[in-house]
């Protein structure tokens, strides 16, 4: 399980950055048979979080019709420097994180 | 990893058979998330294709005419389907801390159909629009 974000190196206290992640996943929908008529059963990502210093800043749930490979792009103030934490989690159990660190200067 | 890769490949091939959301099921959905109150039409910006030609990938962005301030701002965007398996896509939840109000995301349409986005804002009002897809290769939604 792998994840991809992109988060800028450095911003001005105040600008507004934009945050891209996205998370390999197979996002199986639960609604599919196989090749012999069971059904597959379902393995999606149910909630994403991102957190900034500590504060959950963007948070998802997810339903099988997101896409696989989940990707959000949004967008986030810097207030000061710090880390970026992303957090998936699929209804198996499995879990995968990214992080990233900012760093904010005086504008 | 490669394998699980090559079997939904090949699996996505098979079209389902079952039962679809409908518009009904779609308005249950929106007052299971936010009651029975008014949801006005506006503030939100819906974009997606007019034509999905591959209902498994469908990019969409919401952006909210919102300050993003304290004050005013976004606390949570929801996105419905009224014909694919389930009536819930997706829901964000938002603060003033993102500056803007705009997300970004890959959906699954099983067929042409309305996708509807409603915005709650901190003041608990709801705001929405809708857009009509029209979708060649179904999604399993």
């Amino acid at each position: 399980m792998a994840a991809k974000i992109k988060v800028p190196e450095r911003a001005k206290r105040g600008e507004i950055i934009e945050i891209r992640s996205l998370a390999i996943h197979i996002m199986e929908t639960g609604f599919r048979h196989d090749n012999v008529g069971r059904i597959v059963p379902r393995h999606i990502v149910d909630t994403f979080t991102c957190e900034y210093l500590g504060k959950t800043v963007f948070a998802a749930t997810l339903h099988p019709a997101v896409a696989a490979n989940p990707y959000f792009v949004f967008h986030l103030r810097a207030e000061r420097s710090g880390e970026i934490r992303f957090t998936w989690r699929d209804d198996k159990g499995g879990v995968i994180t990214e992080r990233a660190h900012l760093e904010v200067t005086d504008p | 990893m490669l394998q699980a890769t090559a079997a939904g490949m090949a699996l996505s091939l098979i079209p389902w058979r079952f039962a679809q959301a409908t518009p009904e099921a779609m308005a249950q959905a929106v007052r299971e998330t936010f009651g029975v109150r008014p949801i006005r039409e506006g503030r939100v910006l819906l974009e997606l294709p007019k034509l999905a030609e591959n209902g498994n990938v469908v990019p969409v962005t919401v952006s909210v005419d919102s300050p993003t301030t304290e004050s005013d701002h976004v606390v949570a965007i929801h996105l419905f389907s009224e014909r694919n398996p389930l009536p819930n896509i997706v829901a964000v939840f938002l603060g003033p801390h993102n500056g803007r109000a705009r997300v970004a995301t890959r959906i699954r349409l099983a067929e042409t159909q309305k996708v509807l986005a409603v915005a709650r804002m901190n003041d608990d009002s709801l705001w929405s629009a809708s857009v009509e897809v029209v979708t060649t290769i179904t999604g399993c939604g």
